[in-house]
Parts: structure tokens; C-alpha cells; sequence
């Protein structure tokens, strides 16, 4: 068992997996947020990786990726964001990246680089599990938890798939759809997580689309053993890059919230 | 050979979430190519509705400039102006197959928003288009032509506002829109199934020009050449004679000279890499973030490619060059001059390269091009450049 699943057994509570783009807006204040989110008590921090090309992700979520690119930032600049923040905790670190960038890497080069910054596990958002050989050998051999998506359109012949090939934990798309936040949790969602609990035996977290600690509690409520906030929390930032002085206060207070309803919701 | 795949090209990168509406277009697909009366219905939309088949018209006039014989293959002569509706009426009818309502495409020069935009009317399904606003700037006519065909054209703001943003929209809008939406991509780009799906249905253009030229020629040609941005119209005149021995060029675009980093010339200088769901050469940096590209011509102004030209290319099988957008200016007044023709600025590509390759032809060689659309869209784009008329 990797880091990653064992912060999920040895919890009390479900875990909140809080989103950055890496280097967003620039180097000092990304590595700046990522202390805040989690000092406002994110169990792990999962780090975009900036790209040109995110096609997963909505308005907010692209709007930090061109923040973070036209400041140089990519994938050296967030591996030294990660040795930063090894340096102050060993929260788990989750990279979610795009298969290009992995690919251009070299993909043995960058599981094994992501390893020796202290990353504990990768999702590439447009690698299916069809895709994936290559990429699960290297992150292995390396030690690092390959994550693959489930979402609703997923068939159960797919989904026994995906389960047999993820590590750490089953990342749950909450609705169909780009990254962003939403309104409303969808109504079938407790349904959804039961539906892929009773298929295998990781920890299931929900993301996309969940707005704050409602939702939060909501998902708890559904029987979600983790969530994952990150539109939310990038908007927060988005919000306040003219107020640096505040900017770290009020992204710490909204994780900080959002755990708090978890926590309250069992 | 793993399936979707072409060599290692290809393939399937994309999000989970478009994974089973994949395979569920793949498997309709299947059926729908199985099924007489379906097959009938689109060739009678492409025979009485489209003006299939076209023809294939001999150029006195350039044949004896350039000392070969030349013949072009006029999909300018299709209903909308451009071979993409051989693509959008069998996508059209293949999405009404399968139950979907609406259909969303990307567009660049706007031909295949205005062939979608058609299809969708014809057959009664809603159509939202999604164009770079730098495009919609430079192809207003056809904006207005989508919006009068009852179409939506929603504006691109992200990225280089241009044909790749607009098809990262198309599979953002996809993705939460799958139960009833078809996703009409337009050219033989994207995961797999697409590249096939797009490239079967304009094979049409390439079966219609094997058996013109033989009733003409009595003999194939020597040569046959095609634009490529995505590469659509190249795949479905090239697919028919890839086991014969003609030579097959596909012509890029070379923006300001490929030493300038402003072109669009995918395999001519790019790498390998994943674009839109597939593994095809891409426009890059050394990191692997996509490239802006230029040209002159919205339709190629692509920094990606299908993924099964990347093969010909590695093969050899098919050669591919580029020529600049004043190359490209000269050759589109060039054929409206000699021949009455006003090519599309996409098509002027490939009239340029063939002004090269049928100097060093001899008299009876004979090279056929593919006139992939016509020029009228580009008439004002052309005009504000300040070039003579």
C-alpha cells in the first residue's frame, strides 16, 4: 500500500484533496497558495501541471494553466514546487497532467523524476486505461501510484478495468462535463459511489464541480471517502491576485471551511 | 495492428468521461456501414442533394504552362463550396442513426461549419458551431452563412483563437453533452474512431477521380497532390490509390517560411506527440506545449495532423512539402486567371506545389489536384490584403 492509500486508512475523516495549478499565478505566490491550502487542512494536494491544451478543464482551471505558462512555469518549475513543499510536510502530492507532456519526458524519465521530487501519485486526465500500458509499467517501476478516472458513462466491463489497474485511490467524476464549479451535487451521486465501492476495494473521492462546504458535506454524506476541490479553490485565488496581502488568508479559511464541514457531516 | 491504431499513431487520449460514447460511435458506425438503407440514404444525399459525383476537369491552359497534363478534381463544385460535406451528411445521418439530437463541430475557415451547419438543417438537427474569433474576423461571410443556415456560431476566446481552441471547445461542450449530442468532427484528426469514420467518407473523392481519369487516361495519373491542415480532403483523394504506383503529395502550410516558426507545417517540422485524442506529429516546444501556428488560409492553420498521414509520412508512402502564403497569393490568382477557377486558399496550397512539380514533369505526365473548395469565402480576406485583384 502507497502513501497515498495508507493517509486514506489511517484517517478518521474523509480526506480533502485540495487542486492548485502549479506556478500559479507565478512561482513564489503557487508555492505561497499551496502552503495555505495546506496549512487550511488539505490531507493531500493534488498539482496541475500547466498545458497548453487542457481540454478537461473549464474557464477557471484554463485561465490559471495560461497564468502559470506565461511565467515559465512547467514541468521543472513544478517539480521544484514539489521538493519545496517535501521540505515543510509529507503530505501525499498528486500530479494531474496531460499525456503529451508525460509523453515528451519520456515517460520511464518523468515517473522516475516525479519519484525523486516526492510526488506519490499521477493522473493523466486524456490517458484511459486502453492507453495507459506503457505509462502503469514506468510508474510502478518507479513506485508511483498511477489514478485513472471513473465517471457515470463508465460501463461495469470498464470500470473492473480501470479498478484493476488504479493505485491509491478511484477518482469519482461527480457529473459529466469539464472541470468548474457547479450549482448543485447531482441527485444520483450516493448512488454513483456505491456503485463503484461495491465494485472494488480503494477509497473513492469525488471531484468536479464541488463548489464549497455544502457540497462537501453533501459528498460525505454519499458515502464519498475523499473529495477533491479545485475550480473552487482556484477561483478563490483568481479572486484575489490583486490582494496578495489577503490572498493566503482567504484561500487557507476556505479549505480550512470545507474540512470543517467534512469533519461535521459524520 | 492495435485497433484505432495507424503504426504507433492514433489511438485514444482522451478523458474517461468520452471513453463509452466512443465506443458506442464505434460500434453505430459499424452498423450504419452494414445497413443498405442507410448507405442508400446518403448516397441520395450526396448524388441529388450535394451534386455528386464532381467532375473532373482538364486545364488546357495550365497543362500547357506547366508542359504535363493536368486535371482537377472539383469539389469546389459541391453544394457549401467544399468537400467537408461529403463528411457532415454521412456524420449527420450516422448521429441521427444513433438517436442523437444536436450536433456540435469546430470550424476554421468555416467550411465545415457552413457543410455542418447544412446537414444539420436538412435533417432537422440543432447545430452549435464553435470558431476562433480570430478566424470568425477573418471569415465573416461564413459566420453569416452558418447563422442563416439556423446554426449557432459561438465564439472561441482561449488559447490562439483559432481552428485548435475551437475543437478543444467542441470536446469540452462533448463531454458533458454526450447523451444527446454528436460530437462532428471534421477532419481525419481526433481519437479513434473519427480519423476512419472522416476519411471513409470522403474516400468518395478519390473512387470518383480513379474511374474519371481511367475513362479519360485509359492509365492512373503520375502524380496526385492535396492540401493538408488536418488532412481530410488529402486522406479521401489519397486512400483509393495508396497501393498503386502513383506518387502522392500532401501540401502544408508554410506560413512565412518554415526558418520563421510561423507556419503550420505539422510533418514537415513538427514531432510526435498527442493532440485531441490522438498520437499524431505535432506543432511543439521542447517540453511538449502546443505551438501557435500561421497561415494564410484559416483551414490549415493547425498545429496538429491526422494521425494516419504521420504514417505515410514515416513509411515514405506519401510525400509532404509546404509552400508559403505568397506562393499560395500567386497561385490563387494564377487559377482564377487561366483557368476561371478561384480556388479556396486551402486548395491554392496544393495549385502551388503542382506549379513546382509540373515543371520537372514531362508533356503526357498527368497530375491530378485535388480543388478541395472554392475561393469565394477568401475573396475580402484576399482584397484587404492589398494585393492587385
Amino acid at each position: 500500500m502507497g502513501n497515498i492509500e495508507s493517509c486514506f486508512r489511517k484517517s478518521m475523516h474523509p480526506l480533502l484533496i485540495a487542486f492548485l495549478v502549479s506556478g500559479d499565478p507565478d512561482p513564489q505566490i503557487g508555492l505561497e497558495a499551496a502552503r495555505a491550502v495546506i496549512n487550511g487542512g488539505a490531507d493531500i494536494l493534488e498539482l496541475g501541471v500547466p498545458y497548453s491544451d487542457p481540454i478537461a478543464d473549464g474557464r477557471i482551471i484554463q485561465r490559471a494553466h495560461l497564468r502559470a505558462l506565461s511565467k515559465g512555469a512547467g514541468m521543472d518549475s513544478t517539480f521544484a514546487l514539489v521538493r519545496e513543499i517535501r521540505r515543510q510536510t509529507d503530505i501525499p502530492v498528486v500530479l494531474l497532467l496531460y499525456y503529451n507532456l508525460v509523453m515528451q519526458r519520456g515517460v520511464d524519465r518523468f515517473y522516475l523524476e516525479a519519484k525523486d521530487a516526492g510526488v506519490d501519485g499521477v493522473i493523466v486526465v486524456d490517458m484511459p486505461p486502453e492507453e495507459s500500458g506503457e505509462a502503469l509499467t514506468s510508474a510502478r517501476r518507479a513506485g508511483i501510484d498511477e489514478i485513472f478516472l471513473v465517471t457515470e458513462t463508465t460501463s461495469e466491463e470498464r470500470l473492473r478495468l480501470i479498478l484493476s489497474m488504479t493505485d491509491g485511490f478511484v477518482y469519482l467524476v461527480s457529473s459529466l462535463g469539464v472541470t468548474g464549479v457547479r450549482e448543485t451535487m447531482p441527485p444520483k451521486i450516493s448512488g454513483l459511489i456505491a456503485r463503484v465501492k461495491s465494485a472494488g476495494s480503494l477509497p473513492v473521492a469525488l471531484g468536479f464541480g464541488i463548489s464549497g462546504p455544502e457540497h462537501a458535506r453533501e459528498a460525505v454524506l454519499a458515502g464519498a471517502d475523499g473529495i477533491i476541490v479545485g475550480s473552487a479553490i482556484v477561483n478563490r485565488l483568481e479572486e484575489h491576485l490583486n490582494d496578495p496581502g489577503s490572498l493566503f488568508r482567504n484561500l487557507q479559511d476556505f479549505v480550512s471551511s470545507i474540512k470543517g464541514a467534512m469533519i461535521s457531516a459524520r | 495492428m492495435k485497433k484505432g491504431r495507424y503504426g504507433n499513431y492514433g489511438g485514444q487520449y482522451v478523458p474517461e468521461t468520452l471513453m463509452n460514447p466512443l465506443i458506442e460511435l464505434e460500434e453505430g458506425y459499424e452498423r450504419f456501414r452494414e445497413d443498405g438503407r442507410a448507405m442508400g440514404e446518403l448516397h441520395h444525399y450526396l448524388t441529388e442533394y450535394a451534386g455528386r459525383p464532381t467532375p473532373l476537369t482538364f486545364c488546357r491552359n495550365l497543362s500547357r504552362e506547366l508542359g504535363c497534363r493536368i486535371y482537377l478534381k472539383r469539389e469546389d463544385l459541391l453544394h457549401g463550396g467544399a468537400h467537408k460535406i461529403n463528411n457532415t451528411l454521412g456524420q449527420a445521418l450516422l448521429a441521427k442513426y444513433m438517436g442523437k439530437t444536436r450536433l456540435i463541430a469546430e470550424t476554421g475557415a468555416g467550411q465545415h461549419g457552413v457543410a455542418t451547419a447544412i446537414a444539420g438543417a436538412v435533417l432537422g438537427l440543432d447545430v452549435d458551431v464553435y470558431m476562433g474569433e480570430v478566424d470568425m474576423e477573418r471569415q465573416r461571410l461564413n459566420v453569416f452563412r452558418m447563422e442563416l443556415l439556423g446554426a449557432r456560431v459561438i465564439p472561441v476566446s482561449s488559447g490562439s483563437k483559432t481552428l485548435k481552441d475551437a475543437i478543444n471547445e467542441a470536446l469540452r461542450d462533448w463531454v458533458g453533452s454526450v447523451k444527446s449530442t454528436h460530437y462532428l468532427i471534421g477532419s481525419v484528426v481526433g481519437p479513434h474512431p473519427y480519423p476512419r469514420i472522416v476519411r471513409d467518407f470522403q474516400s468518395v473523392i478519390g473512387q470518383e477521380t480513379r474511374i474519371q481519369i481511367m475513362e479519360r487516361e485509359g492509365r492512373l495519373p503520375d502524380v496526385i497532390l492535396a492540401c493538408v491542415g488536418g488532412g481530410s480532403n488529402a486522406m479521401g483523394m489519397f486512400t483509393p490509390f495508396l497501393n498503386d504506383d502513383v506518387r502522392l503529395i500532401g501540401v502544408e502550410a508554410g506560413g512565412e517560411g518554415l526558418e520563421t516558426g510561423r507556419h503550420a507545417a505539422t510533418l514537415c517540422a513538427g514531432r510526435p506527440g498527442v493532440l485531441h485524442g490522438a498520437m499524431s506529429y505535432l506543432l511543439q516546444n521542447e517540453e511538449g506545449q502546443v505551438l501557435e501556428t500561421h497561415s494564410i488560409s484559416a483551414g490549415l492553420d493547425y498545429p496538429g495532423v491526422g494521425p494516419e498521414h504521420s504514417r505515410l509520412r514515416d513509411e515514405g508512402r506519401v510525400e509532404y512539402a509546404a509552400v508559403t502564403d505568397d506562393r499560395v497569393l500567386h497561385s490563387f490568382h494564377l487559377l482564377s486567371r487561366v483557368e476561371g477557377i478561384i480556388p479556396a486558399l486551402e486548395s491554392a496550397h496544393a495549385i502551388a506545389h503542382a506549379i513546382e512539380v509540373g515543371n520537372r514533369l514531362k508533356g503526357d505526365d498527368v497530375m491530378v489536384i485535388t480543388l478541395s473548395g472554392r475561393g469565394d469565402k477568401d475573396v475580402a480576406h484576399v482584397s484587404g490584403l492589398g494585393g492587385r485583384a
